[in-house]
């Protein structure tokens, strides 16, 4: 048949194709040649770790604080935020730049709350990007002071609230007093159950990739595996974010109105799905929260079905 | 109309000549050098219009090549479509036949097309999912493009961005196996240097002829990646339309362009860093 490049008279109309079902329930008919999508690995481990919702440390309130609208079998396991907009929010208000980002941790506090609340189990904050590093040197001083005297202060709140921190990035950068300090406190609420808070340091997602390939290249020169060998589980169990249950967000937020990923958590962010609001990070509260997950919770999520 | 009647309505005519008037006002500031696009929403177009799927397909390719011919007419020098996705062979047979189908019909336009403008094209996925029939006609077309450079056209089939990071590291560190370099040494200043690194992974990429897209526009309304250029676009303009893909003309073109000129300064201060 020539390449047909206008309608035939009458065509019929045939059954709609099952978008809404999930992939899994569809069949495979091409299962020959199909891989495995790297979506399988986290739709069945968020499959298989369903029923163990309940296990998760819970506060009795905690379940009757959703929201109204917001429907909890629908909410996603793993937020991802990237929290621009603290300069421009100092610089509206004629304020120092280290004010927008005190009021940017500020915020960063009430997010955490919130989902300690709502029952979202992770998310990961973009604080410092490797491109960061440009900055000037007494702004990135400052966030270097930040960060340690904000995990200082916040210590006593993750053990009592039960919240895990892991720090994903290249910290051989950091001064070798905030690296002992985020390794420490990584070491040391490893085993809380709660809610898990992952602080992107000098990371992006190039050097994520690049670090696993490295690591997957010195285990096939050690001959713990051939270079064929590499599959996406290999390649996630080296990334960054294999410190995680659920290791791809559902969801990315970014704010301040600008519309790019800025190299933040690449491979992961596959299938995520993406939400730009445009508010400053500062301003970004429970309100905003809300329209972001209700807009998530709205999203038909096919995955190329 | 045959295909080669429709091409020719495209690039003469009123209609041409006001586009390129148009075009010529947009040029006025920055072009997108790289346009990538997501072609989502043929199947919705379809029962919106309450015709079958396949007849939104044919109708999502037609968009395609008014878009090929839009971004030659402005100026822009790559263009990336997200054809098929490794994981749309979940879908039901008779539309994944449909699509090998096109990707076929498509081939043999785009072979008229490449010597009537030089454009170069590209097919970048695991050609190896497709048909013995399909490979063969996207590699001949390759070979016989391959020393174009007007304008390059990368047909992104059998792709996802995982499986292309995967290949090319397994790819990377195959090279530095067979040059017999260790993956560690030492630099002068006894501190670990590591060579592989992102311009090794990079130019191991299916995607690896054209630079990073300037902006990456997707169509059907939808915000998310779908393991297309994830790599690729970390940097770049993200643009939603509401629109569904066969529906998407010149106005809409110009808006994504408009809209990457708004962020323009960004991207401007983004190179000058890199």
């Amino acid at each position: 048949m020539p390449f047909s490049l206008h309608f035939s008279p009458t065509p019929p109309i045939t059954a709609p194709s099952p978008l809404s079902k999930p992939f899994f329930l569809v069949p495979y008919y091409h299962t020959l040649h199909a891989p495995k999508s790297p979506l399988c690995s986290s739709m069945e481990h968020a499959l298989t770790h369903q029923g163990k919702q309940e296990a998760f440390d819970r506060r009795p309130e905690d379940s009757q604080t959703l929201p109204l609208g917001l429907r909890r079998d629908a909410m996603p396991s793993h937020v991802a935020v990237i929290m621009d907009g603290n300069r421009r929010w100092a610089r509206l208000r004629d304020l120092p730049v280290r004010s927008g980002y005190e009021a940017g941790v500020e915020s960063l506090r009430k997010i955490v709350e919130i989902c300690c609340k709502w029952g979202i189990k992770v998310l990961s904050v973009f604080a410092f990007s490797s491109d960061n590093w440009f900055r000037p040197k007494v702004e990135v001083e400052f966030l270097m002071s930040l960060f340690e005297r904000g995990m200082q202060e916040d210590t006593g709140i993750f053990f009592r609230e039960n919240i895990r921190i892991s720090v994903i990035g290249d910290l051989t950068k950091l001064p070798k007093a905030l690296q002992e300090l985020m390794v420490n406190l990584e070491e040391a609420t490893k085993n809380n159950t709660r809610f898990q808070l992952i602080v992107a340091v000098s990371y992006s997602g190039h050097y994520d990739v690049v670090q696993a390939c490295q690591r997957l290249a010195l285990k096939a020169k050690c001959g713990l595996i051939e270079p064929s060998d590499i599959n996406v589980s290999l390649m996630e169990q080296e990334l960054e974010t294999n410190c995680t249950e659920f290791p791809h967000p559902d969801l990315l937020i970014r704010t301040s109105g600008e519309f790019r990923i800025s190299n933040f958590m690449l491979w992961q962010l596959a299938y995520t799905e993406l939400f730009f609001a445009q508010s400053l990070w500062p301003d970004f509260g429970e309100a905003e929260f809300l329209k972001a997950l209700l807009a998530f919770q709205q999203r038909q999520r096919r995955y190329g079905v | 109309m045959l295909r080669e009647d429709i091409i020719i309505d495209i690039f003469s005519g009123w209609r041409s000549f006001l586009r390129k008037c148009l075009f010529r006002v947009l040029r006025v500031g920055p072009i997108p050098s790289h346009v990538a696009v997501i072609m989502d929403g043929n199947r919705r177009y379809a029962k919106k219009k309450k015709i079958d799927d396949m007849t939104g397909y044919d109708a999502g390719a037609l968009a395609l090549l008014h878009l090929i011919i839009y971004c030659m007419e402005l100026g822009v020098k790559y263009v990336t479509a997200y054809a098929f996705s490794i994981d749309n062979f979940r879908r039901q047979p008779e539309e994944v036949q449909k699509i090998m189908d096109l990707t076929m019909e498509s081939v043999m336009l785009l072979t008229w097309i490449s010597k009537l403008r030089s454009v170069r094209v590209h097919f970048a996925g695991k050609l190896q999912l497709l048909s013995a029939e399909i490979q063969d006609a996207a590699k001949r077309l390759m070979e016989s493009t391959a020393g174009y450079n007007n304008f390059v056209l990368t047909i992104c089939i059998c792709y996802t961005s995982s499986d292309e990071i995967l290949h090319a590291v397994e790819k990377s560190c195959k090279e530095k196996w067979d040059d017999g370099i260790g993956i560690m040494g030492y630099d002068k200043g006894n501190d670990y240097e590591r060579l592989i690194k992102v311009e090794d992974i990079e130019k191991h990429m299916y995607t690896a002829i054209a630079p990073d897209p300037d902006i990456l526009i997707r169509t059907g309304g939808e915000y998310r990646l779908s393991n297309f250029l994830v790599w690729q676009s970390s940097c770049c303009h993200l643009s939603s339309l509401g629109t569904v893909w066969p529906e998407f003309g010149v106005f809409h073109l110009v808006w994504a362009v408009l809209d990457f000129q708004k962020n323009y300064r960004y991207f401007a201060k983004k190179k000058l860093q890199l």
